[in-house]
């Protein structure tokens, strides 16, 4: 007998601040709530960001940012999981992020935008209204290209 | 290309997608592993065990990277505990393995224990085959961490290591009964620290008095090596040890032993859940009521209604003796 789709998120701290307080609340909030969530911890490159969200095949990424790098960031993110086929996995952010930004990371597809003072519940119940509806169903793979080998940064990352 | 070809030519969102669907015991799961078994068989699997902070996600980083410096592809399972209240869980196993990131030769994946006790969850196995198959050379295990309880390893692994860190005594004490029969390597990590050439000593004893395994053509010599993971020394020696180890079970008659009873246990408890799944298919809620009631006003024995059930699914005692018999 199946399970049912047990919802996995990845919590994300990217850039270079290392005040991972907001991430934690929302990290064990998600966890009451009876979903999986990976937790990464910070200085958290793209390449990290995407990578953990494909190896772990999570329905949801949450990033939770305070530097002010976010229009570095973001982009890079979402530029990444298209470049690797990925386009079933919500994409969230939270932190601070200035009122005049938002439009423009809404424009990346990166959704919620959670500002200090988000009730939990409110994100809690964002993420359960806005996943992929293929993957609640566990499809065998919403996208049927099959995703381009590592790049070749990624491989001299490695090398080191 | 469907999903399971895509795994096997090396595609990790398919790989990734397939943990999924295994976790989730999704419908076409078993269809899939039944696919990939013959492709599975190859990869040395290594299992991490000791107590939560003795630093098996750090160990477990290091091994990799030692591993990755030989050119072997290693795939990462890393189980932790899912909340028996909510069923959410934290996993936090990647923190400490964030120099792997990058690296296209490895795979790490967080599962939850989904209410599994023994430290694994229900199909870190067939995960574990799933990148097995995927070609991965070693794949490494590492469990919750809660001590006592965690014998699945040996039942999903080819080599056990149990980490252990310097002023634990107590705790190798409280552990030594199940421990020391799973052990192949014993690992003493943070042994930077004051205390870890006794915790060596203590296990050498413990070792001694306990070794009571039968005598064999070639026996393996459970080494306790001492580590400091976050330093990056011993992990060499280590990584020797686990594959001298597999050298071992081959040589040994091992390896074959372990694969029968692997498969042996695999196929009985597939067996049981199938035949559990077709008798609840053909009893319905009320009869087996009544069936229950009969047997506490015992009008009726356990062993009768048993025996009334297999037959109903064409297993009546008529069914398995053989002619001649």
């Amino acid at each position: 007998m199946a399970e049912a789709h047990k919802i996995r998120v990845l919590v994300a701290k990217p850039g270079l601040d290392g005040h991972d307080r907001g991430a934690k609340i929302i990290a064990r909030a998600l966890r009451d709530a009876g979903m999986e969530v990976i937790y990464t911890g910070i200085r958290q490159t793209p390449q990290m960001i995407v990578e953990a969200a494909i190896q772990e095949d999570v329905d949801a990424i949450m990033m939770s940012i305070l530097s002010g790098a976010h229009m570095a960031i973001f982009p890079k993110v979402m530029e990444l999981l298209r470049e690797q086929g990925v386009d079933d996995v919500l994409v969230m952010a939270g932190g601070i992020l200035p009122d005049e930004d938002i439009p423009a990371i809404e424009a990346l597809g990166i959704k919620g935008n959670f500002g200090p003072g988000t009730p939990t519940e409110e994100i809690i119940e964002y993420v359960k209204t806005h996943i992929h509806p293929s993957r609640l169903a566990d499809a065998p793979l919403a996208n049927t290209a099959p995703a381009p080998t590592p790049t070749a940064q990624q491989s001299e990352q490695a090398a080191n | 290309m469907d999903i399971v070809e895509r795994l096997l030519a090396g595609d990790r969102r398919a790989l990734a997608r397939m943990v999924t669907l295994i976790e989730n015991d999704a419908p076409q799961a078993r269809e899939h592993l039944a696919r990939l078994h013959p492709h599975s068989g190859r990869a040395q699997i290594v299992g991490v065990t000791g107590s939560p902070g003795a630093g098996k996600s750090t160990l477990v980083m290091q091994i990799v990277r030692d591993l990755r410096k030989q050119n072997k592809k290693v795939g990462v399972v890393a189980v932790d505990p899912s909340s028996p209240f909510t069923g959410g869980a934290i996993l936090g196993d990647r923190i400490r393995m964030q120099e792997l990131a990058g690296d296209p030769n490895v795979f790490i994946r967080s599962m939850a224990s989904r209410g599994s006790l023994g430290g694994l969850a229900a199909s870190t196995r067939d995960v574990v085959r799933a990148l097995d198959a995927a070609g991965y050379d070693l794949v490494v295990i590492e469990t919750v961490g809660a001590g006592q309880a965690e014998v699945e390893i040996v039942r999903a692994a080819h080599t056990v290591l149990v980490v252990t860190v310097p002023g634990m005594g107590d705790d190798i004490q409280a552990l030594k009964a199940g421990i020391l029969e799973i052990a192949d390597i014993f690992v003493v990590n943070k042994a930077d620290r004051p205390g870890a050439d006794q915790a060596v000593a203590e296990l050498k004893m413990l070792l001694g008095l306990a070794w009571r395994r039968p005598k064999e053509a070639h026996p393996w010599h459970i080494p306790i090596l001492k580590t400091s993971a976050t330093q990056g020394e011993g992990i060499s020696e280590l990584v020797e040890a686990i594959l001298k180890h597999r050298v071992f079970l081959s040589e040994s008659g091992q390896l074959a032993q372990r694969s029968q009873r692997q498969a042996q246990s695999e196929v009985l408890a597939l067996l049981q859940h199938e035949l559990l799944l077709r008798l609840q298919a053909s009893v319905d809620n009320g009869e087996w009521q009544q069936f229950l009631d009969a047997v506490v006003e015992r009008e009726i024995s356990p062993y009768e209604v048993a025996d009334q059930l297999a037959r109903r699914l064409g297993l009546g005692h008529e069914a398995i003796s053989r002619p001649g018999d």
